[in-house]
């Protein structure tokens, strides 16, 4: 009995003491008193580029005394849901690394703060610097909720060689130069060989194509689809031509074992993709191959490479107007994606002086060009592309030029929902043998009801706004809405600006 | 047969100070939760809603149409299916013929062996999902390198649709085979020996023997071992979390790992929750399909 | 209720086997092909049992790049700790290790305290409804837990316990598990003790505390086991919680880097061992334990 008493007593100040950590564990999160320490930033990157900006770290905390900063690194796979985990949980950094299509559904979630004050103030961030069409995917009811960190969009990837032995000497320039093009090489090739790789899983493809005519892909305030329109319907319909006339094999990108190796065996001649290929075809492709691909920017769309439906209006109807003459690079080339990761402060945060002066340290051009150095990422200010290696690198021209001429995809947080019906959608047309008509149909019937519940949260708004201008007069209910009225960026967030064309 | 067969009014207060803690806890951490998701299943509550929960409606059963209409959640529903119909009877017939094998009187160092076929039951799954996604890679892998000594072809384990389910399995059967095993041990210490030396008298041979002596005297535990591996195997969520993601073409996405990505990853939390309560009816299901075809001659007990 | 083989100390495995005569008869003849046909089945399924354990620990002594050459080599060479000490100096290993342990430990002291009480309740105490509470409680074994997760994750955003361990602890103070074990155990347990300590005029909590808990000392330490071992394994609902990775447990942390650390094959395999470790080490020292804890809760479930 002794024995087993102590043994209580034991395990009693055992579990006291556990309850009491207990305590003290969760209390933690919650900060104290901070003005004797430091203040303490926590930074969330993802992939690779979380792990190399702790090299960036020592030198901002050498010249910020008063500031430490912490980096968590995230792999891509969990990012997502250690985001959305975090906003929901209330455990949000101070500073993050997002991919500039996620940026909306934080801001719908009211978890970034704005920066615009700040950066009326800065010095170092010149909105000028940046990229156009990068720059306005942070934007969201004309408030500025992200500064780029680095970008990319996608490029045409080509076999100079294969390209010239079918007698084309330079990049396709236009849509009908480019078909022409895939259509000589599959003379030459034929067999299994073919003008262009484009995974028919992907929804980038038909997208860029679709941007490159000018379609608005949704409509009213990004509450319907909109792919039955003129301008996606006669992009969608090149599209599918390509693979109807075996320029193109309808495999998706889970089909191709090896990529690199397939280009380099010629099996394709092209291919669309981002500034990480550039790397990978450098490490990956045969030494032999040195010197026989490029990069282009995006062919542009004209009128011969296939009618419209209806008459062509948009940004389109003036750019295509004036002859094409000169050198090949005055000529305005497709519109591409505009993709690439943001820095965004989280309201959440304690500090955001402190994570704004981070911001800054990373966005100044040289150590844009240093972590273009240790990355391979395209850096998002133009003087660091002048500063660095990229101003020589013959591969990079057509990413440069092609940053000048891109597009946000529609700014919703249901965007990325709308991606996997477009895939759904232009596989059942590529493979399945759907009519393309009839395939967008479906698609916009889809993404209509993907839109339900924005549409209905619109109206909820727009309701409640006249009911607030009706109640205007009566200066009590002004008192009730007080707290909205103090951060107009928090309302109506969803509806976000319309989207805007290249500059 | 109870110590204050009064039943009276202080005994009554005590029982409920006593139970009190456990069965708040549960309550206000499990039952309650889990009942909130069944509502929670009716709703469109998504990520609006978590921002302001006066965005949410009440849609009654459309999250479970939508369901009936997702492809993905139809390949998750066969995947999990798959897992444990194929996966769920190895388990257990691996498990079984182990455990008649250790009962042999033959064996020696019996503890010896059962340490060790229950050691893989207590590693930490995710540690040795990591360690089997480099014994199954294609190039570098144990496995392979197995398959090549043997002369055979070298398969891709995780990286094609055909083989990443069976691959899982594998991994799910080497980790779990010792558990059902001591439970399966236990089981046979309950077959009388006596019931041994009448059939073998009666000239049964060892394969007879098992048949029709071990096998109807195991009928609960194998009862009891089959529920209990269904209702784990519904789960399976960690080794594709870790090791494929749910790919190849979503060839090992799962119940559990669909409604986490629906739940924990879109936030979809109405279509989360009707995931959750399908796979609940689904265990639920199972539990009484087994129970049905449970054998006349199980005792009655608890 | 009877559950019989459960109550009083369980039938331990051993204890049975001198039982059977034939035992002695096959000691006593020479070791017959079947016999060592046997064997050579058992060892071969021991191979297939320790090989991938075996080979972890081989990887995590092999220089990085050594394991991903072509053949597989089995054995480390030269043999180098260089990955263990990339774990505990540069990638915050130990801190894992600890809220791992700290995590463990609150769960099995909490839920020993909350599940044993429960269990005691409903073997010892006589009041209305109580079989029917009880197999009420049970039916919880047929909801999966995932089915709790959403609004849970929810409830904990109110309580302001996302990302804190009190967040990943309470869900698992109290499970329907331990209140089961705890109850088959106490029902063994003679209504007379209680009865007396009545008698001797020892309140209910003292009576709990000083004749009970004694006497459930071999099940509280088969349920500490079973609790810490599934609280150190876990790992769908700390990825949750914790978002914070100064916060993580060691499978969450071990996730993270095999997300990142991909192609560290070495690393990898370190990194697994040092999660494995503790845990294999408390089984093979407390497998008894354990492994009633399954045969209790099996057998006659």
């Amino acid at each position: 009995m002794c024995r087993s008493v102590r043994g209580l007593l034991v395990a009693g100040s055992l579990v006291s003491s556990l309850v009491s950590s207990l305590v003290a564990a969760t209390g933690c999160g919650r900060g104290g008193d901070q003005r004797h320490e430091p203040i303490a930033l926590r930074f969330w990157a993802f992939g690779r580029e979380g792990e190399v900006v702790q090299a960036l770290v020592p030198e901002f905390e050498r010249t910020h005394p008063g500031i430490r900063v912490t980096v968590q690194q995230i792999p891509f796979s969990a990012a997502h849901e250690k985001l959305l985990t975090s906003v929901v949980g209330r455990a949000t950094p101070d500073i993050a690394q997002l991919g500039n299509t996620w940026v909306p559904e934080l801001v719908a979630l009211r978890a970034l703060a704005p920066l615009d004050s700040m950066l009326a103030r800065s010095s170092t961030i010149a909105r000028d610097d940046y990229f156009n069409g990068i720059w306005d995917t942070n934007v969201l009811r004309g408030a500025t909720y992200g500064v780029p960190w680095y970008v990319d969009t996608r490029v045409l990837f080509y076999r100079s060689d294969l390209l010239a032995d079918a007698g084309v000497p330079t990049a396709p320039a236009t849509w009908s130069e480019w078909r022409d093009a895939m259509r000589r090489i599959r003379a030459r090739a034929g067999g299994h060989r073919y003008g262009i790789l484009l995974p028919v899983n992907e929804w980038a493809q038909p997208i860029i194509l679709g941007l490159a005519v000018g379609a608005p892909l949704l409509r009213d305030h990004d509450g319907y689809g909109d792919f039955s329109e003129p301008h996606f319907r006669a992009a969608f319909a090149f599209y599918v031509s390509l693979f109807r006339d075996s320029l193109a094999a309808p495999i998706s990108n889970t089909q191709i074992a090896n990529m690199y190796q397939s280009f380099a065996n010629g099996d394709f001649a092209m291919f669309i993709s981002g500034p990480w290929d550039v790397g990978e075809c450098l490490r990956r492709l045969p030494p032999a191959l040195r010197g026989r691909w490029a990069t282009a920017p995006m062919p542009a769309w004209d009128a011969e490479s296939g009618a419209l439906a209806g008459p062509l209006a948009g940004p389109l109807a003036g750019a295509r107007a004036g002859p094409r003459a000169g050198a090949r690079d005055t000529t305005t080339p497709g519109i591409s994606l505009a993709g690439g990761s943001s820095l965004v402060v989280f309201r959440g945060s304690a500090h955001p002086e402190a994570a704004w002066a981070f911001i800054e340290y990373l966005s100044d051009s040289t150590r844009q060009a240093r972590f273009y150095a240790l990355t391979g990422d395209l850096p998002s200010r133009r003087s660091a592309w002048r500063d660095s290696a990229l101003a020589g690198d013959p591969y990079a021209r057509a990413f440069r030029r092609q940053l000048q001429f891109v597009r946000a995809t529609p700014k919703i947080p249901e965007w990325d929902e709308i991606t996997t019906l477009i895939t759904d959608h232009s596989e059942a047309a590529v493979r399945g043998g759907t009519p393309p008509d009839s395939a967008l149909a479906a698609l916009d019937r889809d993404v209509d009801q993907a839109l339900e519940k924005r549409r209905w949260l619109q109206r909820r708004e727009q309701s409640h706004d006249q009911a607030q201008d009706r109640a205007q007069d009566q200066a009590q209910d002004r008192v009730h809405e007080q707290p909205r009225k103090q951060a107009p960026e928090h309302a109506n967030v969803r509806d976000s600006g319309a989207s805007t064309g290249a500059e | 047969m109870t110590s204050l067969d009064g039943g009276g009014r202080a005994a009554r207060r005590a029982a409920a100070i006593f139970l009190a803690p456990g069965l708040l806890l549960i309550t206000i951490t499990f039952l309650l939760p889990a009942a909130a998701s069944f509502l929670l299943s009716l709703t469109d509550f998504d990520i609006y809603a978590v921002a302001s929960p006066a965005d949410a409606r009440v849609v009654w059963l459309r999250n479970y149409a939508t369901l009936a209409q997702a492809p993905l959640f139809w390949i998750a529903l066969r995947n999990t299916l798959y897992f444990v119909l194929v996966g769920g009877p190895i388990s257990v017939v691996v498990s079984l013929g182990v455990a008649v094998l250790l009962d042999s009187e033959l064996v020696r160092w019996r503890g010896l062996f059962r340490t060790i076929y229950f050691a893989p039951v207590v590693t930490t799954l995710v540690a040795v999902a990591v360690v089997w996604k480099y014994l199954y890679d294609p190039r570098f892998g144990l496995l392979n390198a197995g398959l090549h000594a043997l002369g055979l072809p070298p398969v891709d384990w995780l990286g094609s649709a055909v083989w990443a389910m069976p691959s899982i399995i594998l991994m799910t059967v080497w980790k779990g085979f010792g558990y059902n095993m001591i439970i399966f041990m236990a089981g046979l210490q309950a077959v009388s020996p006596d019931l041994y030396d009448a059939a073998r008298v009666d000239g049964a041979g060892a394969w007879q023997r098992f048949w029709h002596v071990t096998l109807p005297t195991l009928a609960p535990t194998f009862l009891f071992v089959s529920i209990t591996t269904m209702i784990g195997f519904l789960q399976l969520f960690s080794e594709p979390y870790i090791m494929t993601q749910g790919g190849p073409l979503h060839a090992t996405l799962s119940v559990v790992l669909y409604m986490f990505n629906q739940g924990f990853e879109s936030w979809h939390i109405g279509q989360g929750a009707a995931v959750a309560f399908v796979l609940f009816g689904l265990t639920l299901i199972g539990a009484l399909i087994q129970l049905r075809l449970r054998p006349e001659r199980t005792e009655g007990g608890a | 209720m009877t559950a019989a083989g459960v109550v009083n100390p369980p039938v331990e495995l051993r204890a049975a086997r001198p039982a059977r005569p034939a035992l002695g008869r096959a000691r006593g003849l020479a070791v017959g092909w079947r016999t060592v046909l046997l064997h050579v089945v058992l060892v071969a399924i021991a191979g297939f049992a320790v090989a991938p354990l075996l080979w972890m620990v081989s990887a995590s002594l092999m220089p990085s790049g050594a394991a991903t050459t072509y053949p597989p080599p089995l054995i480390p060479h030269p043999l180098t700790w260089v990955h263990y000490h990339e774990l505990f100096s540069r990638l915050d290993v130990a801190r894992e290790l600890r809220n791992s342990a700290v995590i463990a430990a609150l769960i099995t002291a909490s839920s020993l305290l909350c599940n044993s009480m429960a269990g005691y309740a409903f073997a010892k105490f006589q009041f209305p409804g109580r079989d029917r509470l009880f197999r009420l409680v049970l039916l919880g074994l047929f909801i999966p837990p995932q089915v709790a997760m959403l609004p849970l994750f929810i409830l904990l955003r109110q309580l302001h316990l996302v990302n804190s361990y009190a967040g990943v602890v309470l869900p698992s103070m109290a499970t329907v598990f331990g209140i089961f074990l705890m109850r088959q155990y106490v029902l063994g347990i003679p209504d007379e003790l209680v009865d007396a300590a009545r008698v001797d005029g020892a309140g209910e909590f003292r009576i709990y505390w000083s004749v009970i808990l004694p006497l459930c000392a071999p099940v509280l330490v088969t349920l500490a086991v079973f609790v810490f071992m599934s609280s150190w394994n876990d790992f769908m609902w700390p990825l949750i919680v914790l978002t914070d990775s100064a916060k993580y447990t060691l499978p969450v942390g071990l996730a993270n880097l095999s997300g990142e650390h991909v192609k560290d094959t070495e690393l990898m395999m370190a990194a697994a061992v040092v999660t494995l470790l503790p845990v294999l080490l408390l089984f093979i020292s407390l497998q008894r334990f354990y492994i009633r804890g399954i045969t209790m809760g099996g057998v006659k479930g």
